[in-house]
């Protein structure tokens, strides 16, 4: 890419407390201008408080928040050219769908024509254009999320904030409205950044996402890089499933205290003492004699007509091994199968007390 | 799918239980009203068209003079100034309550409770006792006249008796539950999320009230008028006390008409006139209810 990146969102060092507890622990991050940005993490992570900072309903105590270079903090919530979409929707039950929609432009005393259009404009963005004199107890779940994306986006924001966007739809809702966010997100053209505790509705959307851990970001990257090169165990394990082995560094790899030396790859990280070697399922095969293997047993075989699972199980560890591979597979329960992978696509990871807490 | 066809009988059965059953849930309701509701507004209306017996009771002869009487300017005048009276008593109930009702639902849950307690606590005693104790504070040489006096604010004491401030006080004092009970519920259920949706969007502080929060609790507010307004205009015990003679209210007409004068037919027109009022009154929270109307209270 040529163009230069340039930071719509610069947050720096910024800490919270709710009561005795911390909520962000000096959080630093940039969100670049038009793209689609994911606060990943659990609940009580700090991302919701993140959220509520960034749309001015609460004031950080320490720490600075710019946009476009502009001093957020100071500015009161009604001031900030940032909307957003409540994961409760919080619809006006008295309005209907056109005034829920005009609401916000009404309050930048817009000549009545111009909100009138606009208003019709974004209720057919959002395929709405017929409910305009509906009351928001009368439409779907779908529905009453399409109005309060509305609602939000006619304001033409800066930043674009979505609390769990698709946490109350149903799965078939939930598909549709992702690859809408995504459209209309290219169409406006606004930054939008989605707060989720669901890492699939953070993958499929963002262009770059932020795992948050514990009131601090655990790593920012693409989610592609997440994956396939999590900075910590910690993310390694949240983001998608992952076979996790413990043991001492070694040049090529770990030392596992019963399986011997389980090759890896450091990515040139500078790793001491103990360590853990994560690999992904896909990662795994079966492998020929000769190999360097280790030798488990098929507990359980999950055939998904794309894609088949093995469930693996190793002596003396209580954890099962996950295996997958493309199409059907062979293997029957109770078979015993050596299994290897690439150590390229292994990855070391320094000891992560936070990973053996989950 | 399969459906299947009821048959008459079963439809026929259907509708017994479906009788049956509405008989069971809505009898006793419906019980309660003929007795205390229907029969003694039908027994006054009957009074109203008839002519007064020499000691109470009636005269069955038909007569429309009852009602010629009730326009006359002085009756007319008294309807006017106890409509007058519980207006402003309401509208005070409103100033007053509604700013009570707001901080005490925005309170921590545990303190709530004890605020609505508090609220509700005058109850315990008796009304007429409540009543009477303004009296004292209110005579010439009461608890009010007194510090007033002592701190030289002025110099002679003030007539704060047997005013119609005093029973706009007396009234307002006793039925001040009765607003802010329903406003507090109608406030509390608000979803806090709405109020920051607005200033997302934009609104200040005093726009997001009259959009959303005033709105969306005007049910609450409505009630709460009625609960204070309809008891005011008919009350006559606060006149008495706190009005001396010199503040009468259509209570004390209606009363006086029964009790003292024995006049039971007009006693009854009057009585009549003041229940159509309420009714008129209902019918008007009626259509501002309908066009507040909100779809999350229902």
């Amino acid at each position: 890419m040529t163009s230069p990146v340039k930071n719509l969102i610069e947050i720096k060092n910024l800490t919270h407390d709710y009561g005795s507890v911390r909520a962000l622990d000096n959080v630093s991050l940039e969100i670049r201008e038009n793209e689609f940005f994911a606060l990943l993490g659990p609940s009580g992570c700090g991302k919701t408080t993140l959220l509520r900072i960034l749309a001015g309903f609460e004031t950080p105590l320490e720490g600075s928040v710019t946009l476009a270079g502009q001093d957020l903090i100071s500015l009161p919530a009604n001031k900030r050219p940032i909307n957003l979409m409540f994961q409760s929707y919080a619809l006006f039950p008295h309005m209907n769908v056109g005034q829920n929609v005009a609401y916000g432009l009404e309050r930048e005393k817009l000549p009545k024509a111009e909100i009138k259009s606009r208003v019709e404009e974004v209720l057919k963005t959002v395929g709405l254009q017929d409910k305009v004199k509906a009351r928001p107890s009368q439409l779907s779940g779908g529905q009453r999320q399409r109005v309060a994306l509305a609602r939000a986006i006619v304001k033409r924001p800066k930043l674009l904030l979505l609390d769990e966007p698709l946490s109350a739809l149903d799965r078939k809702v939930r598909s549709e409205m992702q690859l809408e966010l995504k459209r209309l997100q290219l169409e406006v053209g606004i930054t939008f950044v989605v707060v989720t505790h669901d890492q699939e509705e953070a993958m499929s959307m963002a262009d770059r996402i932020a795992v948050m851990v514990e009131g601090t970001v655990g790593q920012v990257d693409t989610p592609v890089d997440l994956y396939q090169r999590p900075a910590t165990a910690y993310v390694g394990d949240f983001i998608g499933e992952s076979n996790f082995f413990d043991g001492i560094i070694v040049p090529e790899g770990i030392k596992h205290a019963s399986l011997g030396v389980l090759p890896g790859n450091r990515y040139g990280k500078d790793i001491s003492g103990e360590a853990h070697l994560l690999i992904r399922p896909e990662d795994l095969r079966l492998a020929v004699s000769g190999e360097h293997s280790i030798p488990t047993m098929v507990q359980d075989v999950q055939f998904y007509g794309g894609a088949s699972t093995l469930v693996l199980s190793i002596e003396g560890r209580s954890a099962p091994i996950l295996m997958s591979q493309p199409g059907a597979t062979s293997a029957q329960r109770g078979a015993l199968v050596n299994l290897t992978w690439d150590p390229l696509k292994a990855i070391v990871l320094p000891r992560d007390s936070r990973r053996s807490a989950l | 799918m399969t459906s299947t066809i009821p048959t008459r009988v079963s439809r026929d059965s259907e509708k017994r239980r479906d009788l049956l059953e509405r008989m069971v849930l809505q009898g006793p309701g419906l019980l309660f009203i003929t007795i205390f509701m229907a029969t003694p507004i039908t027994l006054v209306a009957i009074y109203s068209i008839f002519q007064r017996g020499r000691f109470g009771g009636i005269v069955y002869k038909a007569t429309t003079e009852n009602f010629t009487r009730a326009l006359d300017p002085v009756y007319l005048g008294v309807l006017t100034d106890s409509l007058k009276i519980a207006g402003i008593t309401t509208i005070l109930a409103i100033a007053i309550g509604y700013p009570t009702a707001y901080a005490i639902a925005k309170l921590p849950t545990k303190w709530r409770s004890i605020a609505l307690v508090l609220v509700v606590m005058p109850f315990w005693t008796n009304f007429l006792i409540r009543t009477y104790s303004w009296i004292m504070l209110f005579n010439r040489e009461g608890l009010l006249n007194h510090a007033l006096l002592k701190f030289n604010i002025i110099h002679t004491p003030l007539d704060l008796l047997y005013t119609q401030s005093a029973v706009v006080v007396g009234l307002l004092y006793g039925y001040l539950p009765l607003m802010i009970l329903p406003l507090y519920a109608s406030i509390e259920r608000l979803d806090p999320q709405l109020g920051e949706a607005a200033a997302n969007l934009g609104a200040t502080r005093t726009r997001a009230f009259f959009s959303l929060t005033l709105p969306l609790t005007a049910s609450g507010l409505i009630a709460g008028s009625i609960f204070v307004f309809i008891p005011s205009l008919g009350n006559f015990i606060v006149p008495e006390l706190l009005g001396g003679g010199k503040t009468v209210m259509v209570g004390n007409l209606i009363r006086d008409q029964f009790l003292k004068a024995r006049d039971w037919p007009f006693g009854s027109v009057l009585a009549l006139s003041v229940i159509a009022l309420v009714f008129i009154f209902f019918m008007l929270q009626n259509a501002v209810e309908k066009r507040f109307s909100s779809d999350a209270h229902d």
